[in-house]
């Protein structure tokens, strides 16, 4: 069967519609078939709607997605509790420790990404990875530092990310691969996303479905949980009347 | 290979950044794994055509993959097929 790939972390301006129509457009070149772009909360409705209109006329499934960066706790429940029935995908930055711990706790979080490139600062370890395998998280790691990063900087990324999904597979924890990118050259195809991740440590299927069904499963979960018919996990209203 | 760059490169000025992005990342004896050469570059189209090893297939992709300049100008570099045999490979591409 032929795999359906997404890229979750395309950063776009939605300001410069020139930029990100070509990215949009690069994307459903290069093979996507499912894009998610984080929401800007300043970003005017219009510039949204045009977004979603780019991704429908490049034949792109657009995902909403929005990428929380709490400062502590108590903020990330608040900021949960607001966001989860709005947006299809939701992803938490974890900059800080407390933070890392709630959002791998929580079943409302889909993706724990961890924006720091120095390994002190990122918090991905065995307890991390134990939460998480027992809620529905998922490990987001982004490819753009590996482009971007030359030298030490990308020997000490590449064997933290090492280190990180060693651990997520040890946990059976499902790993995202994302680009991450916000210039269209930095995009690359999903086969090219694939072999980068065999750089850490994925390799084969693990990193094609990393880049395939693992995203996937996240954007048809989410969507069959926030349709009007979802009720609980496990039960949908299947017919309404009074002759059910 | 489909180059993809606003400019176009010459063959010693494309060749330069796949042997660097190579010895980046898997260093002096993993280049020389690799048997790389350059077979065909058509600098009109800017496709390229190299050889490999069949085990170092994966490597060179990622190598490949880690370029985003040529000459100091933004590029990127995309496989758009891998075959055992240049014939086989041309039938790929016409398809």
């Amino acid at each position: 069967m032929k795999r359906t790939y997404a890229d979750l972390h395309l950063r776009v301006n939605t300001k410069d519609t020139a930029i990100t129509t070509r990215t949009i457009q690069k994307a459903a070149a290069l093979g996507y078939k499912l894009i998610a772009t984080p929401f800007h909360p300043q970003a005017l409705p219009e510039e949204n709607l045009n977004l979603q209109d780019a991704c429908k006329q490049a034949g792109l499934d657009y995902v909403s997605r929005v990428d929380l960066r709490p400062r502590n706790q108590n903020e990330l429940l608040s900021q949960l509790r607001k966001l989860r029935r709005k947006f299809e995908i939701i992803c938490v930055l974890c900059e800080t420790k407390e933070v890392a711990r709630q959002a791998a706790k929580d079943r409302r979080v889909d993706l724990l990404n961890f924006p720091m490139l120095d390994y002190r600062d990122r918090f991905f370890d065995r307890a991390e990875a134990e939460l998480a395998s027992s809620s529905l998280a998922t490990l987001e790691l982004d490819i753009k530092p590996l482009l971007v990063l030359e030298g030490p900087a990308r020997i000490r990324f590449l064997s933290g990310l090492h280190r990180e999904t060693q651990i997520a597979k040890d946990y059976h924890m499902s790993i995202v691969v994302s680009s991450g990118v916000s210039d269209p050259m930095h995009l690359r195809k999903p086969r090219e996303m694939a072999a980068l991740a065999s750089l850490f440590g994925l390799e084969g299927t693990l990193a094609l479905e990393a880049v395939s069904q693992n995203p996937t499963g996240i954007v048809k979960r989410n969507r069959e949980k926030l349709s009007a018919k979802f009720v609980a996990p496990g039960i949908r209203v299947v017919k309404e009347g009074k002759d059910c | 290979m489909q180059l993809d760059t606003e400019f176009v490169p010459s063959q010693k000025e494309f060749m330069d950044a796949v042997w660097h992005a190579v010895t980046q990342l898997y260093g002096e004896y993993g280049a020389s794994l690799t048997s790389l050469a350059l077979i065909n570059y058509d600098v009109e189209q800017k496709l390229a055509i190299v050889r490999t090893n069949l085990t170092t297939v994966d490597n060179l992709r990622a190598a490949l993959a880690s370029i985003i300049s040529i000459s100091g100008k933004q590029a990127a570099v995309h496989v758009i097929a891998v075959s055992g045999t240049i014939k086989a490979l041309c039938v790929k591409l016409r398809e």
